[in-house]
């Protein structure tokens, strides 16, 4: 048994996903009160690549074909005989559809503890869960053993989790996975056509405040700089500006984005009604009454025609810096 | 539509059920009665055949996903949106004095309240509340809530179709005015007068029931005395489709309105019964969505542009349903941007105020 | 075929939630209790497959309050066969103990498939899918929106952020976890529920000792910050927009 804290490294086709890095970033804070390293395990093939980038300070390459592709069973076979052998103190997957589809069944199947949906790592280092719907946190006691811990994306920055030093990288050996009973046939790629609003990080927002569909190319603006997408209350969609696929309210799609920046919208509760799910919810609005800025965590009584151009120019320079 | 309503009772007539079972033509139906009122034949199309049609498509699973939600929340919860029932009662906070709640007060009372969901939960739809408890209490009126286990009446419930669901919301109400000892009931809701008037007490729940705007006529002499503000208003007032066509009132309104100084009332060109719904009605309010899909227009937006063509300063309603709706409308119908939609209430309690 | 939906019954968020005296675990003093939504979806995408090609769906559930009400509308939509857990197995109690006691009860029902929520927004532990596909010793894959069984085969889409979907081939016996049905969960009329309850039955069934291992011991529960009204930024519109990438770039947007 040792005190190290292995991450399960998350990939789909050639791109590391973000909660890797998150991943990484609490391992570094777990490492500091268990005393062990951060080590990065990477299941793939031919995928040695991947593991640039990574902040740990020792990488577990495993390759098999098998692994070309996320299989839960064949990612689930080797992670259970890689923990049984090499036994760290923790092990952290994403509580995503690759790490969930695996850490409850090499959990249960090497009988060790398992705790889920972990935003952050306590200051005593115990783990902390973010449970029902974000209203309840959990503070719970890091078990003895190999503690399996799935985390949620949100209480560390990827940036926090990675590195411009190479790791050491050991290449596992193991016997060849098996058949698998769960096989990938194909991917489907996401329709080219209009954009799922409700799976989109970044919304620009407008209503009625927009006043004309001429406007909506600054909202468009805004939103092309931030790399998101344009979505509308219903008068906007009513008018026949926007296509109702970007219609956010009760009788158009709940969003839950990272950040959600309403333009001249009100804030009916039909409208907010589709808005839990918004991590940040800035607005602006000619109207200090306007009830929208009750939920809202930042608000500006501003002029959207001269607010939005020149924050589009600014986050335009942001980003060229 | 995919066929116009004679069409779909040609249909029915020809029992081609498969066809009226996967169509939309029903759910355009807002229940208003404008059919019923002006058939010939007296055929009860609205409480009859179109209700029953919508019966049967709920059970053959053709529902919009918004009035599936509606349906979903006033079972579980008791009103529509889906709000907590603990909140029911939160519209009362800092009104002076307090509005009595029957559960915590346990005391008799002259009148119960039936407040309704739209009339507690929705934000646009409590100023009206609060401009009827500030009323009530100018008159001295002995009154009382029912506080978190009042129901949705479920009238609207019924004409969407939902005929289990009424009487599951029926009975609860029953069973919490059972506790209490008054002699009438109040509301401000058409459609809660319609169902305490005329569908509960074939289900055995009997009470006498006011409509706010009944109320308000019958203590007319009273509070005339109160009317300090004169203010002058081109008043039209829109007759609701529960109220006028469907209950036959249509003077009280217009009195209690003519009453208050500087009030000039003009008629729309459609009124009295051949008012034009606000589309809300059968269901409606939660089909909103649904409805404008496929017309691309709002019965609401014909309204307040007849508002408008009318020369109205205020567009006086008496509907729960009408504020939000009217609102919206007044935001893209041209010329109404400067239309105030007001409750009857809400234009008495501006009047009496100091 | 053969298909299980195991259900859990969590509290209803729309009611509130807060933590009781011992800080530990939920006040349920206002609590009511709902079928979990994706487990909604469970049961939905087994009817659907039972619709398009036949077979048996049982719904099990643990004896909580609300559980006879939602094993009547599942019969109502559809389903076979309703089985009640005959322990409480509710509120504050973990996910390994549940996934025990649904295995012991439905390792004898030989099921093709076992369908359940692919999670439940108060799951501390893990998930009950997962768990219980390694206690019944059968293949697990999640996050899945969409299942066809043809030529002895199921095909399952599993999704994966960012609108990508992959499709893939689950040999049975086998669990999945359900993200969405292929449709969303049907409406019940009122008064087929109450039809159902005259002629469905509820069937008991007996669980062991409950078995709590591998679950995590609690130290505490709280509730995050309270969200504020928003923070106003002032100034003309230059400087409200330098304030905004401010803002932004603190929180990884920009």
């Amino acid at each position: 048994m040792t005190q190290d804290v292995y991450v399960v490294v998350e990939h789909l086709r050639g791109q590391v996903m973000d909660i890797s890095y998150v991943m990484l970033a609490a391992a570094r804070k777990l490492a500091g009160s268990t005393g062990g390293q951060v080590v990065a395990v990477l299941l793939g093939h031919n995928a040695q690549t991947l593991a640039q980038g990574l902040g740990a300070d020792r990488v577990l390459y495993a390759d098999d074909k098998a692994l070309a592709d996320f299989s839960p069973t064949a990612y689930q076979e080797v992670l259970q005989a890689l923990l049984a052998e090499r036994q760290p103190r923790v092990v952290l997957m994403g509580n995503t559809s690759v790490g969930a589809d695996v850490a409850c069944g090499v959990a249960a199947k090497l009988d060790l503890p398992l705790v889920g949906s972990c935003l952050t790592i306590g200051e005593g280092g115990n783990p902390i869960s973010r449970i029902c719907g974000g209203k309840i946190m959990a503070e719970t006691e890091l078990a003895d053993g190999t503690v399996v811990m799935t985390m949620v994306p949100g209480g560390y920055a990827p940036e926090a989790g990675r590195s411009s030093q190479a790791a050491s990288m050991e290449t596992l050996t193991f016997p060849p996975v098996g058949e698998q009973r769960v096989t990938l046939r194909q991917y489907i790629e996401p329709e080219a056509g209009d954009v799922d609003i409700a799976k989109e990080a970044i919304l620009v927002a407008v209503g009625r405040g927009i006043q004309n569909q001429d406007n909506l190319e600054l909202a468009e603006a805004l939103a092309q700089a931030l790399g998101g997408v344009v979505c509308a209350s219903r008068p906007v969609v009513d008018q026949g500006w926007l296509p109702t696929s970007r219609l956010v309210g009760k009788s158009g799609k709940a969003v839950k984005p990272k950040l959600y920046l309403a333009l001249g919208i009100s804030g009916a509760p039909e409208h907010m009604e589709a808005l839990s799910g918004v991590e940040m919810l800035i607005a602006i609005n000619m109207d200090p009454g306007a009830p929208i800025f009750e939920s809202a965590k930042y608000g500006a009584e501003a002029d959207l025609f001269e607010l939005v151009p020149a924050l589009t120019e600014k986050i335009q320079q942001a980003k060229a810096s | 539509m995919d066929f116009p309503p004679s069409r779909l009772i040609t249909m029915l007539r020809a029992e081609e059920f498969d066809q009226v079972l996967a169509s939309k033509t029903l759910w355009m139906c807002l229940s208003c009665y404008a059919c019923a009122q002006v058939c010939p034949a007296q055929i009860p199309l609205t409480r009859v055949v179109m209700t029953r049609a919508k019966e049967e498509l709920l059970l053959a699973g053709n529902v919009p996903a918004e009035l599936q939600s509606a349906l979903e929340n006033s079972q579980r919860y008791g009103n529509v949106m889906g709000q907590p029932p603990r909140k029911r009662t939160d519209w009362i906070k800092d009104i002076t004095p307090a509005v009595p709640v029957l559960g915590k007060e346990k005391r008799s009372t002259d009148i119960v309240w039936f407040v309704g969901d739209y009339a507690s939960y929705h934000p646009r739809v409590q100023a009206v509340t609060r401009a009827m408890a500030k009323v009530l209490h100018a008159l001295g009126v002995d009154f009382a809530i029912l506080g978190p286990e009042e129901v949705s009446d479920g009238d609207s419930q019924r004409l969407a179709g939902e005929r289990g669901l009424f009487e599951l919301l029926a009975n609860k109400n029953a069973q919490a005015l059972r506790k209490y000892t008054f002699n009438g009931i109040l509301t401000t809701d058409p459609h809660a007068y319609n169902a305490f008037k005329n569908e509960y007490p074939s289900l055995g729940i009997a009470y006498p029931v006011r409509h706010h705007t009944q109320l308000l006529f019958d203590h007319l002499e009273q509070v005339r005395p109160l009317f300090k503000r004169e203010r002058k208003l081109r008043v039209a007032y829109h007759d609701p489709c529960y109220l006028g066509r469907v209950n036959a009132i249509y003077d009280e309104p217009r009195a209690v309105l003519s009453a208050i100084p500087g009030v000039e009332l003009v008629e729309m060109s459609h009124a009295r019964e051949t008012s034009l719904c606000c589309g809300g009605g059968g269901g409606g309010m939660w089909l909103d969505g649904f409805q404008w899909e496929l017309a691309h227009t709002r019965t609401s937006e014909w309204r307040v542009q007849e508002a408008v063509s009318a020369g109205a300063d205020v567009l006086a309603i008496a509907c729960p349903y009408e504020p939000a709706r009217f609102e919206d409308a007044t935001k893209v119908v041209p010329g109404a941007a400067s239309l105030a939609v007001k409750d009857i209430v809400e234009i008495v309690a501006d009047a009496i105020a100091e | 075929m053969n298909i299980v939906v195991p259900v859990k019954l969590v509290p209803d968020l729309v009611e509130g939630l807060s933590v009781d005296q011992s800080g530990t675990s939920l006040d349920t003093a206002w609590m009511r209790l709902i079928i979990s939504e994706f487990d909604d979806h469970a049961i939905e995408q087994a009817i659907l497959l039972k619709e398009a090609g036949g077979g048996q769906v049982v719904v099990v559930a643990p004896d909580v309050e609300g559980v006879d009400d939602v094993l009547f509308t599942a019969a109502a939509k559809g389903a076979d066969r309703l089985v009640k857990l005959d322990a409480q197995l509710g509120i504050g109690v973990d996910n390994h103990t549940l996934a025990r006691a649904l295995a012991g009860v439905i390792k004898d029902m030989h099921p093709d498939l076992v369908m359940t929520g692919v999670q439940a927004h108060n799951d501390l532990d893990g998930s009950v899918g997962p768990l219980l596909a390694a206690f019944l010793g059968m293949p697990y894959v999640g996050y899945i929106a969409g299942v066809s069984a043809g030529d002895g085969r199921i095909a399952v889409r599993k999704e994966y952020p960012g609108g990508l979907v992959a499709e893939m081939e689950v040999q049975t016996p086998a669990v999945l976890g359900i993200q969405a049905a292929a449709k969303p969960p049907r409406y019940v009329a009122v008064s087929k529920v109450r039809q159902a309850m005259q002629t469905a039955k509820i069937e008991p069934a007996a669980v062991g000792e409950p078995d709590p291992r591998g679950a995590p011991k609690i130290l505490r529960l709280f509730q995050p910050e309270p969200a504020e009204r928003a923070t106003m930024i002032q100034g003309n519109p230059e400087q409200v927009a330098a304030k905004l990438v401010d803002v932004l770039r603190e929180a990884g947007l920009v």
